[in-house]
């Protein structure tokens, strides 16, 4: 990673934060680093497992949060893992710092960007958020349709493992509904949008599931159109995470809404098993988090590179 | 207090409003939810929930559209009550503090917190938010069939602490026999300080036993709907209970004949059909099935050419909890893709 003409070519990143979303991120960045260079992992307890982790694989570390990260001008791109309360406070002193926040606690200090559908249009901003792990799992899939029809309402519902939702996600679930249901409005393309989380404690435990139905506008609609451009952003959404699978659908059904008696429905059944980097792999809601953040700090690497996105 | 004495008095909620909201897919009008909490008011029931079946927010593809708006229905229900309460339900997960504002807005003053029974750390949030807004709260450990007395007394614990005022153990599957009522709702009242209920499906035939033998274990509340209407075989039959009750000795507050003419004159003729423990709701009990998949199941059925019981039973055992009817469909298509390659 070191050679001279190599590093030139890459940004240096930081990951703050070094619990279990850090840590996996890390993994990933170090296996596929593209045009990004570890260079911290910063947390605030020396003997946690993220830091040694860290340590074991020659980063720099730092256990007195983000200092020693602003203090190095060098770092580029710092990717929040650690709470929206704690995002909140740094977002102010990245910015002073002339870093690119990237950041996938609930905070939403910047705009929300889901990579498949509107990365390039956020390469300027220097904060940007992943939202949540539902979002990210499923307003592709809302925009996949709104792409090609309008879109009148979307709803999403999301089954995790409950092994996989933290404290963070328990205690705030509201904050899941209402800001996954935002981003399908605002990223997805629905003028309406509903979510749905399930938490499932089966065991061996489940690897998330998402749902997503979406009404059309209109009534009449080319269903293979919907299929052609629904299996693009899955295999395109598969190029950053693997796992992302869409196991049944796109189905067409008939159903009495609001809108009238019979509209169609869109439904896509989504299974997204995470890459197991450091998560086990049924932890998909988290690994998709990872995955896009690795994937949005590419895209500002690159641009800030002035390297050609090869990917739209 | 002595045993014997706890077990003369018993609080009844009636559902018929909610969890009848499944049997009737949600299509509640305004004049028959006046009808219908009109006399329930009458009869003395001190507390009747009105909402989709999904509890807040429940009004969904998931789940099935409100024919009209649920907050309306509440206001309709709040508005003919003179004694009674009105309860909504809430699923952390589905419905928000949003959505309970305005139910407080409209009129209730008892709001249910439902989770799944080994999830109550998801409840925290809104027990707290309803305890600052001065509502009665209970607690729903949902589908506690699935888990024996020590972990539902743990998580009923959970709730305890976030200020439940009540805690019920809600058989969600219709699959627990007596004595897993008792078992439970004995751990129960033994482990908790606050109160204990009990909320019954009909599934196996045994809505009123169960609600009995929890009863006699202790329990202080427990559910009913008027003929029963709900989700799989229905809940426990409200008049049914009035009438056992009564028979008993144990106080409930309610009139024996009013429920009876509530039942047969109000809540019969808008009946879509009679929830009753038939092939398909018995296998709903017999798998530890969520009992509103029921209908869902059945759709799902003929769209995709498959056995319903053979879409419950793949539920069983992919171990689907509460609120998960998109499964409903997935499950069928897996079942007729497999029929298909079968055939093939």
């Amino acid at each position: 990673m070191s050679e001279d003409g190599k590093a030139e070519s890459k940004i240096k990143v930081a990951i703050v934060g070094s619990g279990n979303i850090g840590t996996d991120l890390m993994y990933k960045l170090l296996e596929e680093p593209g045009h990004m260079e570890l260079a911290m992992v910063a947390g605030v307890e020396p003997e946690s497992e993220g830091l040694k982790r860290a340590r074991d694989e020659g980063i720099e570390t730092s256990h007195e949060g983000i200092q020693p990260v602003l203090d190095d001008p060098d770092i580029k791109i710092v990717f929040e893992a650690t709470s929206a309360k704690a995002h909140v406070k740094n977002a102010p002193k990245y910015k002073e710092a002339g870093k690119i926040a990237v950041d996938l606690t609930p905070a939403a200090r910047g705009p929300y960007v889901v990579p498949v559908a509107n990365l390039t249009e956020h390469l300027d901003e220097d904060n940007v958020n992943l939202m949540t792990c539902g979002a990210q799992a499923t307003t592709p899939m809302a925009y996949a349709v709104s792409r090609v029809t309008p879109v009148r309402y979307a709803e999403m519902v999301s089954t995790v493992a409950s092994l996989s939702a933290g404290p963070g996600t328990r205690q705030n679930i509201d904050e899941f509904t209402f800001t996954t249901a935002r981003g399908l409005e605002e990223i997805g393309g629905a003028k309406e949008g509903k979510a749905i989380i399930i938490l499932n404690p089966a065991d061996p435990p489940l690897i998330m599931r998402n749902t997503v139905y979406v009404v059309p506008e209109e009534d009449e609609i080319d269903e293979e159109e919907i299929e052609n451009s629904v299996n693009e952003v899955v295999s395109e959404v598969q190029k950053a995470v693997p796992g992302y699978q869409l196991k049944n659908g796109p189905t067409f059904e008939e159903r009495e809404t609001p809108w009238g008696e019979n509209k169609p429905v869109i439904m896509m059944f989504l299974e997204v098993e995470g890459a197991g980097h450091f998560l086990p792999k049924y932890s998909g809601n988290l690994d998709i988090m990872t995955s896009a953040a690795r994937r949005v700090g590419e895209g500002f690497a690159r641009h800030l590179l002035g390297v050609e996105e090869v990917v739209a | 207090m002595t045993e014997k004495e706890k077990q003369r008095s018993v609080r009844i909620t009636d559902t018929s409003l909610r969890d009848g909201s499944h049997a009737m897919s949600h299509r509640f009008t305004a004049e028959q939810v006046r009808d219908v909490a009109g006399a329930l008011d009458e009869a003395g029931v001190p507390v009747i929930e009105c909402n989709h079946g999904d509890g807040l927010a429940g009004s969904s593809i998931q789940y099935g559209f409100s024919k009209e708006s649920e907050m309306d229905l509440i206001s309709e229900a709040a508005s003919v009550c003179e004694q009674a309460r009105i309860a909504a339900l809430l699923l952390p997960g589905v419905g928000t503090l949003e959505q309970l504002k305005e139910a407080v807005e409209r009129g209730i003053g008892v709001l249910r917190i439902a989770t799944h029974c080994t999830e109550a750390d998801i409840s925290q949030q809104h027990f707290e938010m309803a305890k600052g807004m001065d509502l009665e709260t209970v607690g729903f450990l949902m589908m506690a069939h699935m888990r024996g007395p020590e972990d539902l007394v743990e998580q009923a614990k959970l709730m305890e602490s976030y200020g439940a005022d009540c805690v019920y153990i809600v058989d969600s599957a219709g699959a627990m026999l007596p004595k897993d009522a008792a078992q439970r709702v004995e751990a129960m009242k033994e482990g908790l300080d606050c109160q204990v209920g009990f909320h019954a499906h009909d599934n196996l035939g045994v809505a009123i036993g169960n609600s009995l033998a929890a009863l006699e274990a202790g329990a202080d509340q427990l559910d009913g709907s008027l003929r029963g209407l709900g989700a799989g075989a229905g809940n426990a039959k409200t008049e049914l209970l009035a009438a056992v009750l009564d028979k008993m000795g144990v106080e409930t507050g309610l009139d024996v004949f009013k429920l009876m003419d509530a039942a047969e004159y109000t809540i019969a003729p808008m009946m879509p059909f009679e929830p009753m423990p038939d092939r398909d709701s018995i296998s709903i009990g017999y798998a530890g099935v969520y009992s509103t998949f029921l209908l869902h199941a059945k759709r799902a059925a003929k769209r995709y050419d498959v056995d319903v019981r053979e879409i419950m039973v793949e539920l069983g055992r992919r171990e689907a909890v509460a609120g998960q009817e998109d499964w409903v469909i997935d499950v069928a298509m897996d079942v007729a893709k497999e029929k298909e390659g079968a055939a093939s």
